[in-house]
């Protein structure tokens, strides 16, 4: 780091670059100014240089116009020194910056494409999820920002909900699912181990839960297991269905987000889990959101036209004009 | 050595002014066939329609370049690497049997220096009343000829930049006059390039620029044929009506040059072959009754040129290779499938059990339809025991358009090893079986 700090590096790079320029530009000139003499039988004269006693190197001048441009070139990148950082840690008289560009060029691309989501913005969203161009869309932003955790086909994997069946963690109405992308989501299921006792009774809590959608489990154990549910009921309300409002899974159904094995119901109960799905709000803006909630509500919600109907007409978006994509 | 009258000169010395004298005959006619040729061919192609868009674009925002019914994508630049050997190979054959005949009939600097020439004759005249013109002072006469020759050549440069913009932005687009900031700045920047380099450079870009122009002379051989002066036959020179050879040293080829040359000196790194010596100097000879010849395309040792010479084995080495290269380039895009697939597998997930412990896998398929058309292809997928899509497996992809579809596969339980087994996906048109692509993949069956 302190190759970074250490304003040595930068008096060499000053030193160095300077150093190089007026040095180009004094063996120009003395190049320049340089005279040679021409004989009578070779007009054009030699350079003066002699290899091997009689090997001559014969000057065939170069253009004037070539050693201007040469100048040029001098004064040229003074002036590049000066406007734009190059000199050390001098930044420029011009004060630009690559982040600075890079800020321009997004100002630019929310000019572009702002008004296409601030269009869509103002449907609600089932008419959106309608709009054949808005779910190509939606789409393409999908594979960008959630396809990592939700899957290309958005169907989850373990810890990553399924987002293309009816079972919602926080509900599936088109509002809720766009609230759930603006401000995120915190998952937390606390460690129970303690609050219920010895591993035994984690055990018949686990048998009692997977009881509840039909699982594989000791019937014995379930009944014993039922009594200590109470502290779990808060949540996951006396019939184990859930509370969406918590966010709590209903533990009823064969959904399950950590895998339904005893095994694993065990580790949950145990040890608890903590999911997050973090807030979009802040970097992709409501527009986006507007229209990934749209494709994501339709997923489950017999979408009026069909993908492959969808591709079809995104014709029109041509390639550069994705916005969702990162250039 | 050199103790004759000294003078001093600099090494950088100011240009002195070409001003070729213009020439008839054989080799000037073929010069103006090339110019008709390729500027018919420059300023005209952008102009022709294809399937109602522009049948030659190159569209560098899009990256895609249309060339007549062919639409090629980034993916396809090898196909521009070929061409670029193509290219290359056919300059090393020509320069081979030839010399620079490519520098004297048909490099763009060549051209446009002639055209400019021309526009220079029509303001300026003859070479005679140009050298008067350089040598006068400022005058009416002078400002108006100078002033009418800069701006038929900026006229003309601006028409070549605008052309030459034409074939990156739809010319039709540009015709209307909706130039862009950068469309006006390379408009501009090539008008000047043509104005700068045919009216004010000419022979000092062959001179000291072109690394073409330097590098041919390594594809010479004693047999290559070139702009030869007959020295037996033309020394020593003497006026008509004296003794002597056959040169009457009217220095005609030296005033026709446009490279500023005496071809009587031998082969020289300027000389650009463009063979006006050869008309200008048959010209004399008609007028005083010699034979032509005296100065011709001759091999480098001087013998005249023959077909046994010509075709020697060196050439036709060359243009078997030749030959060969665009056999392969035709066949190449003759056979090129205009549908890419890339499979990508999803990395959050392995592997994912569903009910009756079948396992899925999530891929990405990157499919790009590179035809003009409309296609919706079938996607197969093969290499274990009852894989299939789960997803819909026929997709449509509108024309030149690249779409991303998830694609989620299934294999029923108990089929495949645990770990990863390969398999295949492949896409097929289902209105052109010709339309095939098959890509590899991984279908991840999870160990536990």
């Amino acid at each position: 780091m302190s190759d970074f700090t250490s304003e040595f590096w930068n008096l060499y790079i000053v030193v160095l670059t300077v150093l190089g320029v007026i040095g180009c530009a004094v063996l120009l000139y003395s190049q320049s100014m340089h005279k040679i003499k021409a004989g009578k039988d070779n007009p054009i004269g030699t350079t003066g240089h002699v290899w091997d006693e009689d090997l001559t190197e014969l000057n065939t001048p170069m253009p004037r116009w070539w050693m201007w441009l040469f100048y040029i070139t001098i004064v040229f990148g003074l002036a590049y020194l000066f406007l734009y950082p190059g000199l050390g840690t001098y930044a420029g008289k011009l004060g630009w910056k690559s982040s600075g560009q890079y800020q321009a060029e997004l100002d630019q691309a929310t000019k572009n494409y702002g008004p296409l989501f601030d269009g869509y913005l103002k449907q609600d969203i089932a008419a959106v999820a309608a709009d054949p161009q808005a779910h190509a869309m939606g789409e393409r932003l999908f594979l960008t920002y959630c396809s990592q955790c939700h899957g290309s086909d958005a169907r989850g994997s373990k810890g990553f909900p399924n987002l293309a069946d009816k079972d919602w963690l926080y509900g599936g109405a088109p509002e809720v699912i766009k609230a759930t992308i603006l401000h995120g989501r915190n998952g937390v299921m606390p460690p129970m181990g303690a609050a219920l006792g010895s591993d035994k009774d984690v055990e018949n809590v686990a048998h009692y839960v997977a009881s509840l959608s039909g699982g594989s489990a000791d019937p014995i154990k379930a009944v014993f297991g039922k009594g200590k549910f109470a502290a779990c009921m808060a949540c996951h309300t006396a019939a184990g269905t859930g509370n969406q409002a918590l966010g709590a899974p209903n533990l009823a159904d064969k959904v399950w987000l950590h895998g339904g094995g005893l095994e694993s119901i065990k580790e949950t109960i145990s040890r608890g889990r903590n999911s997050t799905m973090p807030a979009f709000a802040d970097f992709l803006g409501e527009g986006k959101v507007h229209v990934l909630a749209a494709y994501v509500w339709s997923l489950s919600n017999a979408p009026a036209v069909k993908p492959t109907q969808a591709n079809h007409a995104a014709v029109a978006v041509t390639h550069d004009e994705r916005p969702g994509t990162n250039h | 050595m050199m103790n004759a009258p000294e003078r001093i000169i600099k090494m950088y010395a100011p240009r002195e002014a070409i001003h070729p004298r213009e020439t008839q005959g054989h080799y000037t006619r073929l010069r103006w066939l090339c110019v008709w040729l390729t500027q018919i061919a420059f300023y005209a192609t952008p102009w022709l329609q294809w399937n109602g868009r522009q049948a030659l674009l190159f569209d560098l925002a899009a990256r895609k370049f249309y060339i007549f019914g062919l639409v090629l994508w980034p993916q396809d630049f090898i196909y521009l690497a070929v061409l670029l050997i193509i290219c290359a190979y056919s300059l090393f054959l020509v320069t081979a049997v030839a010399g620079r005949v490519w520098c004297g009939f048909a490099c763009p600097q060549t051209v446009y220096t002639e055209i400019f020439l021309w526009l220079e004759r029509r303001w300026e005249g003859p070479r005679s009343a140009r050298l008067r013109l350089d040598k006068q002072g400022f005058t009416f006469d002078k400002a108006w000829r100078r002033g009418g020759k800069h701006l038929s050549w900026a006229l003309v440069g601006l028409w070549t930049g605008f052309t030459f913009v034409g074939y990156f932005t739809p010319i039709r687009v540009l015709s209307g006059l909706q130039f862009g900031p950068w469309e006006t700045f390379w408009v501009l920047f090539y008008g000047f390039a043509t104005y700068g380099n045919a009216g004010w450079l000419r022979e000092q870009v062959c001179r000291y620029m072109c690394p073409y122009a330097r590098f041919q002379s390594s594809m010479f051989d004693r047999e290559t044929l070139i702009v030869t002066y007959d020295g037996k036959r033309g020394e020593p020179r003497v006026p008509l009506g004296k003794e002597g050879g056959a040169c009457i040293d009217c220095s005609m080829c030296v005033q026709v040059c446009p490279a500023g040359i005496d071809i009587r000196k031998g082969l020289q790194y300027e000389c650009i072959s463009c063979a006006v010596c050869i008309d200008a100097c048959d010209g004399v000879m008609d007028k005083i009754g010699r034979p032509r010849g005296l100065i011709h395309y001759a091999a480098g040792n001087g013998k005249q040129a023959t077909w046994r010479r010509v075709l020697r084995p060196r050439i036709l080495v060359y243009s078997a290779v030749l030959w060969l290269i665009i056999a392969a380039f035709g066949a190449a895009l003759w056979l090129r499938t205009p549908l890419k697939l890339d499979v990508l597998r999803d990395r959050g997930a392995m592997g994912r059990e569903v009910e009756d412990g079948a396992i899925e896998n999530v891929y990405r398929l990157q499919i790009m339809n590179t035809t003009e058309q409309p296609h919706r292809y079938r996607i197969t997928v093969a290499g274990l025991e009852s894989l299939a899509p789960v997803t819909e497996d026929v997709v449509a992809v509108g024309p030149t358009e690249t779409l991303a579809a998830p694609l989620r596969l299934r294999v029923a339980a108990g089929n495949g090893q645990r770990g990863s087994n390969r398999i295949t996906v492949a896409l097929t048109a289902l209105d052109d079986p010709a339309l095939h692509v098959q890509e590899e993949a991984v279908f991840i069956i999870p160990r536990r």
